[in-house]
């Protein structure tokens, strides 16, 4: 016997631990079978590209801070390569190895916090807190070199604002030996835990033809089985140096592009990420790293698109110069903004609870889709 | 991989004088009309020579290239002239890409949705509507996005006027 029962709307958000921000998520359930998601953005707008257009180029560095705040180092990387190409600017040896250290790093803590709050929204405590743990040795590591935990303005056109601090690689040689044994212990714990996987494998199939068509990037599209890592495909910086592998979702528990593949294409990462860094430390070279840096930065006249690989996917600044000292325009493609407009389709004809699972997966920061 | 010249030349074939001007830039890109966008996108996905599969970002920049002027209480205003719209778009295989701007009246900016055919443009054309106040036709879903659903004028015009009040109260600029 099947009882009918009417279609409800039900608010989620903005002020919901699962939506990791301030997300409204206009839910059209019936029973517990949710039919249509319509999300609501825009709470946290900060009106970051009219800022921009107020101020000189090397001022807009702080304000990319803030876009993806769990990802600084990766943002401030994003905008510096394309003020650079902008510029046809070439760096010293030396920051381009800094930069690429400290994007990986960042990368390791940005996909840590990922992981413990995705572990957090389908009732794993534990997890989370062996990731914070982790991660505040990253943070420390950064603070040391730039004074600040968050929101570092380290990178700047052309160069770095601070060099590295006596010791510093030694510390981040001790960190990576010692993560390993970290991500072992979360593979244990979280990855491979029956409840887990019952609560994340075939739930929320995103097809890799699907991904492709709503511009999904970085983890969340190699889930979905595609090998696109711009690091890869087409190498920024110095990453054409290194040897990593690009994860991908094999649908190990479940189907390909699922959650639980978002979820362990992270975990996977992690560990090329410290290959990287393990990769380059040894290597970095002597150097000035302020010595690119221009005294007054003042572009041609043109239209520049720069990206790099955030830990979210592919951020993209979009630039219009005039000739001016101040940008004329430039807009932000953030990787969070692009993922997160799938989420009607993966969440259709799934349960409310599920729609937490997937939203955690698909691990949005809000400074960064409203900017 | 064929270059963006070939590109031009093949668009140039297909659509005739809607395909204007390659421009040379730092990112070199291809003027078109605006009123062939659906029909032009819908061509470099399916075509067996550009199979561009990904849609990476659509931007509205205001050109501000009209005639400025002040109003009573010395507030720039642009009459005429241009707004843009910016495509760009990747093949995942190769990585080659494609960029487009086509330029629409700033009086009556309407360019055709391709929303449909790249879902990716959903949103950021919701956003450039937002900011710029560019019409997309035959769009699925357009309406604010980042700003709030009552929100008047269209901040990123150059000659955006930060409102007195909203909703009844006066906002403070201190």
């Amino acid at each position: 016997m099947s009882l009918k029962t009417e279609e409800l709307v039900l608010n989620m958000g903005p002020q919901h631990p699962s939506t990791h921000g301030v997300l409204r998520l206009e839910l059209l359930v019936d029973g517990e079978i949710v039919k249509n998601v319509t999300p609501h953005l825009g709470y946290l707008h900060r009106c970051f590209e009219k800022h921009t257009e107020a101020m000189q180029y090397f001022q807009v560095v702080p304000y990319t801070d803030r876009l993806d705040y769990l990802a600084s180092m990766g943002n401030n990387f994003g905008y510096v390569l394309t003020i650079e190409k902008l510029l046809n600017l070439k760096v010293p040896e030396r920051v381009e190895y800094i930069r690429v250290i400290v994007a990986e790093l960042q990368r390791i803590a940005s996909h840590l916090v990922a992981i413990g709050t995705f572990g957090i929204d389908v009732g794993a405590f534990t997890p989370f807190l062996f990731c914070f743990r982790d991660r505040e040795i990253i943070l420390n590591l950064l603070e040391e070199l730039t004074g600040a935990r968050f929101l570092y303005n380290f990178m700047a056109v052309g160069g770095l604002n601070y060099d590295l601090p006596d010791g510093w690689t030694e510390k981040v040689k001790d960190f990576a030996k010692q993560f390993r044994n970290t991500i072992k212990e979360l593979n244990d714990l979280l990855s491979f835990n029956k409840i887990f996987i019952e609560r994340t494998a075939n739930v929320g199939i995103l097809p890799a033809d699907l991904a492709i068509n709503y511009g999904i990037s970085g983890p969340m599209l190699r889930a979905s089985g595609v090998k696109y890592d711009i690091r890869k495909n087409a190498p920024y910086s110095i990453y054409d140096r290194f040897d990593f592998e690009i994860p991908v979702g094999k649908g190990l528990k479940g189907t390909v592009g699922d959650t639980w593949d978002r979820y362990f294409v992270r975990v996977l990462e992690m560990e090329q990420s410290l290959n990287i860094v393990e990769q380059a430390i040894d290597n970095i070279p002597e150097g000035d790293v302020k010595e690119a840096i221009p005294k007054k930065i003042k572009p041609p006249v043109g239209t520049v698109y720069g990206r790099v690989e955030n830990p979210r996917g592919e951020l993209g600044f979009f630039v219009v110069s005039d000739g001016g000292v101040n940008p004329f325009r430039v807009k932000v493609r953030p990787p969070s903004f692009c993922n997160l407009s799938v989420i009607n389709e993966i969440c259709k004809n799934n349960l409310v609870s599920d729609v937490v699972a997937i939203l955690g997966s698909i691990d949005i920061v809000l400074g960064e889709v409203d900017r | 991989m064929k270059t963006l010249n070939e590109f031009f030349d093949l668009l140039k074939n297909q659509f005739g004088e809607a395909v204007i001007e390659l421009k040379q830039d730092i990112d070199p890109y291809i003027i078109v009309s605006a009123d062939i966008m659906d029909k032009l996108v819908e061509f470099i996905k399916v075509n067996d020579d550009f199979k561009f599969d990904f849609c990476t970002c659509v931007s509205g920049v205001d050109d501000a290239n009209g005639t400025k002027s002040k109003d009573e209480n010395g507030n720039d205003v642009i009459t005429g002239g241009t707004l843009s719209v910016f495509y760009h778009f990747r093949r995942l295989f190769d990585d080659a890409k494609l960029i487009f701007r086509v330029q629409v009246p700033r009086e009556n900016p309407k360019v055709k949705s391709i929303a449909n055919i790249y879902r990716a443009a959903d949103w950021h054309e919701r956003e450039a509507y937002d900011m710029f106040g560019i019409i997309f036709e035959n769009h699925p879903y357009l309406r604010r996005i980042l700003m709030p659903y009552d929100w008047e004028g269209h901040p990123l015009r150059k000659d955006y006027q930060n409102p007195e009040f909203y909703q009844g109260i006066k906002i403070s600029y201190n």
